[in-house]
């Protein structure tokens, strides 16, 4: 191709597309909508797997295998990881189709110590790797990291509260992942156009005012424009030149993920997420094959190896990382479907080719593969995917009849269940709070109830024998504003430094100059303090106390109504929450960078480390049982069966949590249906119904609790057992046991 | 040995028909059962059951009093909120228990549940209680869900503690109703799983005609052993094996020979 490259210019590239707006400014969407072909049919045409991916995916197999057993097969120790820094690698040069590693070799990860030197340390050590000195020296000598600078900043209450686990899973230790560089811009434009745009964008600011926001914008303006070139140099090594647009398919295809590449190459966010490609990719496919130069079996191989690649993006993580996030996840989120503003459906064959890598390939946990679900998408597409679920366990669910009218037509999901114009907008991840211990707090003054030390300062306790609602209301009411204010703090602080430390610069330079961001905030352990506070309302509440005066436990005398049963009596109190502790987040003084206030209702795996920190509820759970993940009901109090269970998590406004609202449900082949015919169906009407009455998200898992038993046993057998957990899919043999337990433990709706 | 499709006895009498009208015993709900009835069912189970089959599997809805008591306007209340879902992805099925030990409130429910959402509506019964109701009751039953426990009826009578022939002749009065019918047939070794035994039933059922829409066969299984415990009943079934998936196949196939739908 280096022979042509010189005489390829846009026009060529761009043969037979149609559209206007594209041409003239970086405008992915406007491409889109004029190019791409809806599909409304239904999934008779796709191809399987050639013997080519096969074989390729089997050769990979080992190296997977030889990777579970070691938890990390190699780690280039040597340097720290820049887009540039290792030369081309390669599964089998001559039978890949797209190409590129994030090290010279498969499953080699690398080393990014701009996120923190003591993560990349323990992370080695606790592999059985050793950090090259020269780069030690680097970042103890002549370079400060992001998490040094946060540790500078925080106040005594933020440590405090980081310790006790009232606040959890800030990032000031990792990366923050979550943000969604447009990789489609590479392919459509090149590296050169790309350039030149951003380069317009700087010197536009060359004559305002240098204030402390407009230099920063300059500084990483420039730091993007070196990230572009640096990108160009990744693909030279593997003998792309990408500085002009993608002129087929397989360019398209090569030249995203390339760009995709330079940001798992640059940063090890915790949630490095594709964006929404399939339907962009396909324009191309649909104008190869329409062109004769490519059938359908060789555009689903080029989706399988696009896909391979997707599988092993890795990064080197400590063992309490995992343990946190149960395993090894990258978030690698391919947003697919969806409908266009216009009411065209987005979905294209390329939308059920990426969704059909999972039989091809089998069932894996990445790319996260997220469905945008509207109620008015083809029939064919959405009975599709119902039988991908109740055959996989492995995509989940998100409601584009609630997003498009906020976001567009063009966003993505980051991580798990944060939409976000793809290049428009990024999000400064905040993790969560955890309201059912701030609850505890309130009752005894902001003294922690595990390990006796005042968290929060100046609060009275409760000293009343039995829980008077009202009381617990107020001093809730207070601790509420404690926790926001505490919390938007960190946040603060830890995306302040992030920026400055451990900036993203190639994801950047895939966005717009200027964007939307906001500031993700989160809560936990929604359930247990609906239901702690429906039991205090409802039923009696009984105090008990140690020694110190410290309320411990709690005895409840009468029964209470659930969260989770379609019952107002309580889920009324599962929406005042939310909608409160958003008030009180967006009542804060100060958003860096004048990011949005946002929240999400969603634990990812941490619901168990949650629980943990967490003593008995007035709920009547028990200290250190897991909480129930994201805005699920507690386990085994939703007992009128899951659609009352999913009436339930639809009330919680999306208005009031635009992070996302998590639910996880569960169900045995069994219990959806006599035929797999009539599983799809069902399940596809469940989507629509929960869709229709306003759900936001739904992770769908379908299996056996006997296969999970069995799997927990013999792990060798189980190794591509998906099971989805909170907004993303694990291989459930790399679940710790207690997660493992959990996620057996959580509610299975098979009626007996 | 034949079945006798006439019978000489009424259970009638065996049973009380004077229930109420304006309340009933509830079980349970559940929400999202696909597996009782065409799609997605909004499922009431009724508490009572005359019946002591020794494979059931919620022996905790046996008594009627056991159950949670409800209005009418308790069950338009449980349903309202997911009438539009059910409407296109399923109905309504009332389950138990058994459902015509409450026949009057029953009846009034289903009369309820077409009037007020015309939602398409289920009878989950082993109809030994079928003389209860008149064949109006039915106009407002879209589907009945007819479990045949066995077609000897020593062994019937063995496993239920019943007799097998007004079941039987439930199944012509529907035939008379033109009223469409599934067929379920639990399928317990040892007990249910005698080939002959299922080929007689397979000649009954394909006699109805085209009245039976389908046929389930369901394997026994040992998820209700602890709710047995819990009630301190004694389980002779304890330890009753789960049916191979052969012999499965093997009953699955029998009744499909005679022209049914099977599932």
């Amino acid at each position: 191709m280096g022979i042509l490259s010189e005489k390829i210019t846009p026009a060529d590239a761009w043969s037979g597309f149609k559209g206007e707006a594209w041409r003239e400014s970086v405008d992915v969407r406007d491409f889109i909508q004029a190019n791409y072909t809806p599909y409304t049919a239904d999934s008779t045409f796709l191809a399987g797997a050639t013997k080519r991916t096969l074989k390729l995916w089997e050769d990979l197999s080992v190296l997977l295998k030889a990777e579970r057993e070691k938890g990390v097969l190699d780690v280039s120790a040597d340097r720290a990881s820049t887009i540039t820094a290792h030369d081309a690698g390669y599964i089998d040069q001559s039978a890949e189709l797209i190409v590129g590693l994030q090290t010279d070799a498969p499953l080699k990860r690398a080393i990014m110590p701009n996120g923190g030197l003591r993560m990349v340390e323990n992370g080695l050590e606790a592999f059985g790797f050793e950090l090259d000195p020269s780069v030690k020296e680097v970042w103890t000598k002549y370079r400060k990291s992001h998490n040094q600078g946060i540790f500078d900043v925080y106040s005594p209450e933020i440590l405090a509260a980081r310790k006790s686990g009232v606040i959890t899973g800030l990032p000031d230790a990792y990366g923050r992942g979550r943000i969604i560089g447009d990789y489609r811009r590479v392919a459509l434009y090149g590296t050169d156009a790309l350039r030149a745009f951003r380069q317009k964008d700087f010197r536009a600011i060359e004559n305002e005012v240098f204030t402390e926001s407009v230099m920063r914008l300059r500084e990483e303006l420039s730091e993007q424009f070196r990230a572009l070139d640096e990108l160009r140099e990744m693909a030279a090594k593997y003998g792309y030149d990408i500085s002009r647009p993608a002129t087929n398919a397989r360019e398209a295809i090569q030249w995203t993920y390339f760009a995709y590449l330079a940001a798992v190459k640059e940063q090890n966010g915790a949630a490095m997420s594709l964006g929404r490609v399939s339907t962009f990719l396909d324009i191309y496919i649909q104008r190869d094959i329409d062109a004769g130069l490519l059938n359908e079996e060789q555009a689903q191989e080029l989706i399988d190896d696009m896909i391979i690649k997707l599988r092993i993006v890795r990064f080197l993580r400590t063992p309490e990382y995992d343990q946190l996030f149960s395993g090894d996840p990258t978030w690698v989120t391919e947003s697919i479907g969806g409908l266009g503003e216009d009411g065209r459906p987005l979905v294209t064959k390329s939308s059920f080719r990426f969704l059909h890598t999972l039989y091809n390939l089998g069932p894996a946990p990445e790319p996260n593969l997220t469905v945008l679900w509207s109620t008015k998408l083809p029939t064919g597409f959405k009975n599709f995917c119902a039988k991908v679920s109740a055959d996989t366990s492995a995509i989940q669910y998100e409601n584009d009849d609630l997003m498009r009218p906020k976001w567009g037509d063009d966003y993505g999901i980051a991580c798990c269940v944060s939409a976000m114009r793809i290049g428009k907008q990024m999000q400064f991840f905040g993790a969560r709070s955890n309201l059912a211990k701030a609850l505890l707090y309130a009752i005894n003054g902001g003294v922690d109830e595990k390990s006796g030390v005042a968290v929060a300062k100046g609060f009275e306790p409760i000293t009343g024998d039995v829980l008077v609602y009202d009381e617990v209301m107020a001093k809730f009411d207070k601790m509420m504003d404690w926790l926001a204010a505490t919390y938007v703090k960190a946040l603060n602080t830890v995306h302040y430094m992030h920026d400055k430390y451990a900036y993203e610069r190639i994801e950047m330079a895939l966005h717009d100059r200027d964007i939307l961001r906001t500031m993700a905030c989160g809560i936990a352990g929604l359930s247990v303090a609906a239901d702690s506070l429906s039991a205090i309302k409802h039923a009696k509440v009984h105090v008990i106390r140690n020694e110190a005066g410290l309320a411990v436990d709690y005895k409840i005398e009468g029964e209470y109504p659930a969260y989770g049963n379609n019952d107002n009596r309580a889920d009324d109190i599962a929406v005042w929450l939310t909608e409160t502790f958003m008030k009180k987040i967006a009542a804060q003084p100060y958003f860096y960078r004048d990011s949005m206030p946002t929240q999400s209702v969603l634990t990812i795996t941490s619901n168990v480390v949650y629980g943990k920190k967490t003593g008995n509820t007035p709920d009547g759970r028990r200290a250190g049982e897991p909480f129930a993940p994201g805005a699920n009901p507690m386990n085994g109090r939703d007992t009128k069966g899951f659609v009352a269970a999913g009436a339930s998590v639809a009330k919680i406004p999306y208005d009031s949590a635009l992070d996302g609202i998590s639910w996880t449900a569960s169900a045995t082949p069994d219990s959806l249906g006599k035929t797999d015919e009539e599983r799809a169906q069902n399940l596809a009407n469940c989507l629509d119904g929960y869709a229709a009455a306003g759900g936001f998200h739904v992770n769908v898992n379908v299996f056996n609790r006997d296969t999970l038993v069995d799997a927990m046993d013999h792990p060798e057998l189980y190794s591509q057992l998906t099971v989805r957990v909170s907004g993303y899919a694990v291989n459930f043999v790399k679940l710790t046991r207690e997660q493992q337990l959990d996620v057996i433990s959580r509610t299975f709706h098979a009626r007996m | 040995m034949d079945i006798h499709p006439i019978s000489n006895g009424s259970p009638k009498a065996a049973a009380s028909h004077h229930t109420p009208l304006d309340h009933g015993f509830l079980h349970s709900v559940e929400s999202g059962a696909a597996v009782d009835g065409p799609g997605m069912r909004f499922v009431f189970f009724m508490a009572g059951c005359q019946f002591r089959c020794l494979y059931c599997h919620n022996p905790d809805t046996w008594k009627l009093h056991n159950g949670r008591r409800i209005t009418l306007d308790d069950v338009i209340a449980e349903i309202k909120p997911y009438s539009g879902f059910l409407k296109f992805a399923g109905g309504v099925t009332i389950s138990g228990g058994e459902p015509l030990m409450q026949a009057g409130f029953v009846g009034e429910m289903f009369r309820r549940i077409k009037q007020e959402f015309g939602l398409h509506t289920a009878l989950d019964t082993q109809g030994f209680l079928h003389g209860n109701v008149e064949d109006t009751f039915f106009d407002n039953v879209d589907l009945v869900m007819l479990d045949i426990k066995h077609s000897d009826p020593d062994t019937y009578k063995r496993l239920t503690a019943q007799p097998l022939q007004p079941t039987l002749d439930f199944a012509h009065r529907l035939k008379r109703l033109n009223k469409p019918m599934w067929l379920r047939y639990v399928l317990v070794p040892g007990w249910t799983d005698g080939a002959e035994d299922i080929a007689r039933l397979a000649n009954f059922v394909a006699d109805l005609g085209d009245i039976v829409k389908r046929v389930e066969v369901l394997p026994f299984h040992q998820m209700g052993t602890q709710k047995w415990e819990q009630l301190g009943i004694e389980y002779t079934l304890k330890d009753c094996p789960t049916p191979t998936p052969e012999s499965v196949a093997q009953a699955r196939a029998i009744f499909a020979t005679k022209g049914l739908t099977v599932v």
